[in-house]
């Protein structure tokens, strides 16, 4: 019997379920992305059949780590940075979690750059969205490591001189295993993609192109927007790694000048998942360990059995 | 001083096998009935550089390290460079023989290898004169060529104990077994060979003229040797841990790797990840969702770990994190002891911090103070922080083998089952109510784990409400955390009043002089006060292991008791007699300091030599690399 009983509940679910009681309305500016990323996950959710008590969400710090103020699901808004390694402990801790992390361009690329890479490296079985607006929103406007090249700011009086970080290019190199752009302006493609991240079995990386009205007015509305699976422009396989890097490339490349594509990146289904990797080598048990702590027969080692080496 | 002890000192290089020597050495003395108790001295190197162990061994407890030694198998360092004299290190390949000659007692032995020091290297050292000035007995053998006869020349360490057993007319039995257990097939062959024969040619080719043999003892119960690290490691697995994540750093990677080897084989996970902030991170969300979790690191490494620690203590999710300390600042010496971080563990981390700290002081509180820690943590949802040094982590002491016959703890405290949550207050959108200061008691509210039903609310690092939603409304604010404050307040009177002292008191109850301590040094300046003790003085010790909340009643009762007291520390800043005087206000006037940082820990005749110069004022300075910090207004 298990001790967590929202997880694998079989039932209806209503989209507004993942409405808290408690600030139903986001904070966030008028016309700010951050509202497209909370309405494409209330649509995906339900549809994968997920209820808002199997959910955590684990969100860093900024205007997007409030997802889950508004998100009415088991929510960690953590530190600066860190939502990574708290949601992969998480997650290892009780695998039968759906975990969601999430944060900015500046926690994710920047602060949480190490994390980043290695949670793709480590193709954790999650998914991690990033609420990239090539700016510090939450702090007013300060240069971020998306910001295009030349991008003035307070802090960069003169415009940054730092060509913008990749970060498609970065989580295909890093190791995720689906990698994928979407933009706030484009509802549909944005739910369907959380919809298969949430439901691939490895880590996937969502660049999620929030605008920021209020501070990055040069990124404009991301519009119009090319899916680069639909367009006939392009033409590449996502399961194909070196295919995939180039459209990547492109992509970033063409940001700046105003060309927005958007798509699936990269899809590679069939590599074992973290979890997976670690039992293989009898270093995860195969019952989630938070179940066992519930388990009144379950059989705790003392050290006093270990003894014998010492003796 | 006494020689019905043996102080056996083990030198080389790093990779000459110093260690494992010397742990089967240890646990030889240990099965023939001795307490044994270990020091190991090492560079920050894989290969090379002064190594040592020390094995003290005595019918008697022994809980430190003793003053000086009296038997040196000194090995040669295969590994040395630089062999040139006017090296910056010095001549490296004499240093196991040279570098350990200062601290040998009268009427020492000394084993070297000849077939790895040069005759010329020896020579230059004066031995025979120093020898005879200070009795020493000196035994050249070739170990070397010993090892090489029988075996490989890596075998020496063996040619080194059975001549060592010879000396001390061991019997080898004892050593014999813990070969045959260690290893098997040619390379057993071998080893015994090689102990055998440097047994026998000991015997045969000298006439002993020294007095110092093995002493005998007899152990009622079963003893086993431990680590304060293993005693650590072991603490967390009875409490129920089964989570570590970590980044390796020396001293704590000991406990890391201990854990890291038994939980495969126990269901649990650990997770070596891309660096501290991490690794605490880690912790804080393997907890979160319900496993009882700890991390840690060294001072370099715990102070990436300040944010998540802040974290842990906001949301209030349990959390145990230890600090093997090292000497600092900075890099510092990485695989020296000092007990030098105590102001770093109690007050790092932004805002109104706050977190409950523990220092053991000897192998059995690091096991106890560990699942103390871990109750604490789990029934409060504080983080409880465990801070030891290198000297602790890495010394070997027997212990009776029935301390650790308990049951174990893998209680998650103020957790509720899901059944429980039905009960509990939601809000009107059916959000929990996890953080109701309305209904806390001693400030604690029991919390959800993500997956249960209706448990759902926010965790975060912001203030909040008590579903979580952040909140910086200032009645909720001051609410909030008023209630966080009361789990220290009630920690502090869990502690005082409802659980065994965790403090040590040694002496007589009614002594004039007191001396204080805290953590790893506890050993020495218990043997101190023994000695000074027995010569008419009189002096009573504390050894204070509660840092946070702080034991006021206690040590003022101890203070208020004695005339005068010095406190010992391992830090050059007398951070722990700071830390008294800021929770008690008072006592400026009657407390002095000892203290020493030159990177080894206190041997007992220098605190006893400290408390001569302090106490009968005379006029000079300590012979000892220590430092005497006066008392408020001397």
């Amino acid at each position: 019997m298990s001790a967590f009983n929202a997880i694998g509940d079989e039932r209806e679910i209503d989209r507004d379920e993942y409405t808290p009681g408690v600030e139903p309305q986001p904070t966030w500016c008028p016309g700010c992305g951050d509202f497209g990323v909370l309405k494409a996950l209330k649509q995906a959710l339900p549809e994968v059949g997920k209820t808002p008590e199997e959910v955590l969400t684990v969100t860093g710090i900024g205007c997007s780590g409030k997802l889950n103020s508004y998100l009415d699901t088991y929510g960690f808004h953590t530190i600066h940075g860190r939502a990574l390694p708290v949601a992969r402990a998480a997650k290892l801790a009780n695998p039968d979690l759906e975990v969601v992390a999430a944060g900015g361009d500046g926690d994710g690329y920047g602060i949480g750059g190490n994390h980043f890479i290695h949670s793709a490296r480590e193709n954790h079985d999650m998914t991690y969205i990033v609420f990239n607006n090539e700016i510090f929103g939450l702090t007013k406007g300060q240069t971020s490591p998306t910001s295009p090249k030349g991008h003035k700011s307070k802090t960069q009086p003169s415009g940054s001189a730092k060509t913008p970080l990749r970060p498609l290019s970065m989580s295909l190199n890093a190791g995720a295993s689906y990698v994928a752009r979407t933009a706030a302006v484009n509802p549909n493609q944005a739910k369907e993609i959380i919809k298969e991240a949430i439901e691939h079995d490895g880590f996937a990386h969502i660049d999620f192109l929030t605008q920021c009205p209020t501070w990055n007015k040069d990124a404009r509305q991301y519009v119009p927007y090319v899916d680069v699976q639909e367009s006939d422009d392009y033409d590449f396989d996502v399961h194909d790694r070196t295919e995939a890097a180039e459209m990547m490339r492109e992509t970033e490349d063409v940001l700046n000048e105003g060309t927005v594509l958007t798509g699936r990146y990269y899809v590679e289904e069939d590599r074992p998942s973290y979890t997976q990797e670690k039992q293989a080598v009898g270093e995860m048990p195969d019952q989630p360990l938070a179940e066992r702590y519930f388990d009144d027969d379950a059989e705790w080692e003392r050290s006093y059995d270990l003894l014998d080496r010492h003796k | 001083m006494s020689d019905d002890e043996l102080i056996w000192r083990i030198a080389g290089g790093s990779g000459d096998g110093i260690d494992s020597t010397s742990q089967n050495f240890a646990k030889a003395l240990m099965r023939s009935g001795l307490n044994v108790f270990t020091h190991r001295h090492y560079p920050s190197r894989i290969r090379g550089g002064h190594t040592y162990v020390e094995i003290r061994a005595a019918e008697h407890e022994v809980q430190s390290r003793g003053d000086g030694y009296n038997f040196l198998l000194a090995l040669g360092d295969s590994f040395a460079r630089n062999p040139q004299e006017e090296a910056y290190y010095g001549n490296e390949e004499i240093k196991p023989l040279s570098e350990n000659l200062d601290e040998l007692r009268e009427g020492g032995v000394i084993i070297y290898d000849e077939g790895l020091v040069s005759e010329d290297d020896v020579e230059a050292l004066n031995l025979d004169e120093r020898a005879e000035e200070n009795d020493w007995h000196v035994f050249p053998l070739d170990l070397r060529g010993l090892a090489k006869e029988h075996g490989r020349e890596v075998m020496r360490n063996t040619a080194g104990v059975g001549a060592t057993a010879a000396l001390l007319d061991m019997d080898l039995e004892h050593i014999e077994d813990l070969m045959s257990d260690a290893m098997g097939g040619d390379v057993l062959e071998a080893n015994l060979d090689i102990l055998h024969e440097a047994y026998e040619d000991v015997n045969e080719e000298y006439e002993f003229e020294h007095d110092l043999r093995v002493p005998t003892g007899d152990h009622d119960t079963e003893q086993a040797l431990l680590s304060g690290s293993n005693a650590i490691a072991y603490g967390a697995i009875d409490a129920g841990c089964r989570f570590i994540a970590g980044y390796p750093m020396t001293p704590w990677t000991d406990v890391f790797t201990i854990l890291s080897q038994n939980f495969p084989d126990m269901g649990g996970i650990s997770e070596q990840v891309e660096d501290e902030i991490a690794a605490a991170a880690l912790a804080v969300g393997a907890s979160h969702a319900g496993v009882k979790a700890m991390s840690g690191s060294s001072g370099g490494g715990f102070a990436l770990m300040s944010e998540p620690l802040g974290l842990a203590e906001m949301t209030e999710t349990p959390l145990v994190l230890v600090e093997s300390m090292r000497a600092g600042p900075s890099t510092g010496m990485p695989t020296k002891p000092e007990q030098a971080d105590l102001e770093h563990v109690l007050y790092t981390s932004q805002g109104d911090s706050q977190r409950v700290v523990f220092a053991p002081g000897n192998i059995e509180e690091a096991y106890e103070q560990t699942r103390l820690a871990f109750d604490i943590a789990w029934d409060y949802q504080i983080p409880v922080m465990l801070i030891y040094d290198q000297k602790l982590s890495g010394e070997n002491k027997n212990v009776d083998v029935e301390f650790f016959d308990r049951e174990p703890s893998p209680d998650l405290g103020s957790t509720l089952t899901e059944e429980e949550l039905k009960e509990a207050a939601h809000d009107n959108s059916g959000k929990f109510k996890r953080f109701n200061y309305e209904t806390a008691e001693d400030g604690v509210a029991p919390r959800s784990l993500p997956g249960q039903k209706n448990g759902r609310y926010l965790a975060t690092g912001n203030e909040h409400s008590p579903v979580g939603h952040i909140s910086e409304d200032p009645d909720n604010r001051v609410a909030q955390m008023d209630r966080r404050l009361e789990k220290l307040e009630a920690i502090r009177t869990e502690l005082n009043e409802e659980r065994d002292s965790t403090q040590t008191y040694f002496g007589e109850e009614d002594a004039e002089y007191g001396i204080i301590t805290w953590g790893s040094s506890q050993g020495a300046v218990e043997e101190a006060i023994d000695r000074l003790n027995a010569d008419g003085h009189s002096v009573r010790g504390l050894s204070v292991s509660d840092m946070m909340p702080f034991p006021e009643q206690e040590v003022t009762e101890f203070l208020e008791s004695v005339d005068e007291a010095m406190v010992v520390e391992m830090n050059a800043s007398a951070q722990f007699r700071g830390l008294l005087q800021k929770e008690l206000g008072r006592f400026g006037e009657k407390l002095t300091s000892l203290l020493k940082y030159n990177g080894n820990p206190f041997e007992p005749a220098e605190i006893v030599e400290g408390y001569e110069v302090n106490v009968a004022e005379e006029e000079r300075e300590p012979t000892a690399q220590v430092r005497i910090e006066p008392a408020a207004g001397d």
